[in-house]
């Protein structure tokens, strides 16, 4: 016993300093994993707190940017609103009594506070939290294009995991064919992103926009994300797919969050069908 | 002794927010972030007693980590260059034993401190992006970034010690 007492006290330094980089690695691990990021995040009221307080000066600085954006988006709607006056003369439609009838998506707008977009992983904390109804794995979008899925959650804050992120897999599609494939990110430049599994059925072209597939739970189909900047077509197989983004990841400011009201029952009808 | 604590806290917190919330989105080129916080590391005064510094050094890479999300790489590789501090000064200095009290990173000579400092930055830098990347293939880009934002690091950290720190 006094051996080991000896021991402990003879390099008590040393152990204090294996002790302390445990507890450093075992954070990078839970981090790792999805869901259990609870501890390290920026999404306390501290951390959240002093990041809202520095936006509201930086916001002023994206006040043009933010605005021509919101113009273009008018004008999309109103596009969108047109077309929608052809089709009703056309075709009788019914009014649903519940106000809530039939709808699959509800938007919450968002500010972001903070935004990463040169790491290896990025993420972002946007100013709402479980107060305002936002939880986790719901999609973050704003009209140019996806920005990423959140994670963590407090009262008022939540860290948005980017699609500039090494664990970031979007589904993702082409605009003209429905062959599906699987956004990621391989580091390097913020603006291009990469598309792996296309089959080679696929007809790509340089140009040829792409969408969020229907397949996930989370984002809905069709909105855009980018164009295909270059790839190459190798023993029959497409490689190197290089996405340029729509977005300007380094300046975005105001988003959306995307809750599926049928997520659960989605899920739940996926997992039954796998389990049998 | 009093002044020391007082100095040694405002140094932390202030190097913490200019880290988060100015030096974290410097991007110059693009994707260069100069990481000076651990000038806090250089800077803290060198005592018999060393496990407070290392409780400190830990708790200073976990601040920068909840600012920026990393799960818990500044606090693992803050805590290593200060585990590793001492023995490095000494093998600097060519010294066993020195004055512990009246230690002071301006009293030594440029060169030597200059190279305590490069060597301590390089691997702190090294793990950092070890850690981020945390894959062999990409052990380019984790030795391209490491030599770069080292570069940076380095030279924004001599000019703020050499114009905030008194010369004795």
């Amino acid at each position: 016993m006094q051996q080991i007492i000896y021991f402990i006290r003879k390099f008590r330094y040393f152990l204090l300093f294996i002790l302390l980089e445990t507890v450093a690695f075992i954070f990078i691990i839970q981090h790792h994993s999805y869901h259990k990021s609870k501890f390290v995040n920026s999404a306390n009221s501290v951390t959240g707190g002093i990041y809202n307080t520095v936006s509201s000066v930086n916001d002023f600085f994206l006040l043009k940017s933010e605005n021509e954006r919101l113009i273009e988006e008018n004008t999309q709607l109103k596009n969108l609103l047109n077309k929608r006056d052809i089709n009703f003369n056309q075709i009788t439609f019914k009014v649903n009594d519940s106000a809530k009838f039939g709808q699959k998506y509800e938007y919450t707008v968002a500010k972001i506070i903070n935004n990463n977009y040169t790491n290896r992983n990025n993420s972002l904390t946007i100013n709402k939290g479980t107060n305002q109804g936002i939880t986790s794995d719901l999609g973050v979008i704003n009209s140019k294009g996806i920005i990423g899925v959140t994670k963590s959650t407090s009262g008022n804050y939540t860290t948005v995991l980017s699609i500039l992120n090494n664990n970031s897999k979007i589904n993702v599609r082409l605009k003209n064919s429905n062959h599906f494939g699987t956004l990621i990110w391989n580091g390097k430049d913020y603006n291009i992103l990469q598309l792996i599994d296309m089959p080679r059925q696929a007809q790509i072209k340089i140009g040829d926009t792409i969408i969020t597939g229907g397949k996930s739970a989370i984002f809905p189909e069709g909105i855009t994300i980018g164009t295909v900047k270059d790839f190459n077509f190798e023993n029959n197989q497409y490689q190197n797919i290089n996405i340029k983004l729509f977005n300007d990841m380094s300046a975005i400011g105001y988003v959306q969050i995307v809750k599926n009201l049928e997520r659960i029952e989605q899920l739940n009808l996926e997992n039954n069908t796998i389990n049998e | 002794m009093n002044s020391l604590v007082v100095n040694n806290s405002f140094r932390f917190i202030g190097l913490v927010l200019l880290q988060v919330l100015v030096l974290n989105h410097v991007n110059l080129f693009g994707f260069l972030n100069p990481m000076i916080y651990i000038v806090w590391i250089f800077l803290f005064p060198i005592r018999k007693n060393k496990s407070l510094f290392l409780i400190l050094s830990f708790l200073l890479g976990l601040t920068i980590d909840f600012f920026s999300d990393s799960g818990g790489i500044n606090a693992a590789a803050t805590l290593f260059i200060a585990f590793i501090r001492l023995p490095v000064l000494k093998a600097v200095l060519k010294k066993t034993d020195f004055d512990y009290l009246l230690f002071n990173l301006r009293a030594i000579s440029f060169g030597k401190a200059f190279l305590f400092i490069i060597i301590l930055t390089l691997i702190h830098h090294f793990i950092i992006f070890s850690l981020e990347y945390f894959s062999l293939n990409s052990i380019n880009s984790i030795i391209y970034n490491t030599i770069l934002t080292s570069g940076i690091t380095i030279i924004i950290s001599i000019l703020g010690i050499i114009l905030f720190s008194k010369k004795k």
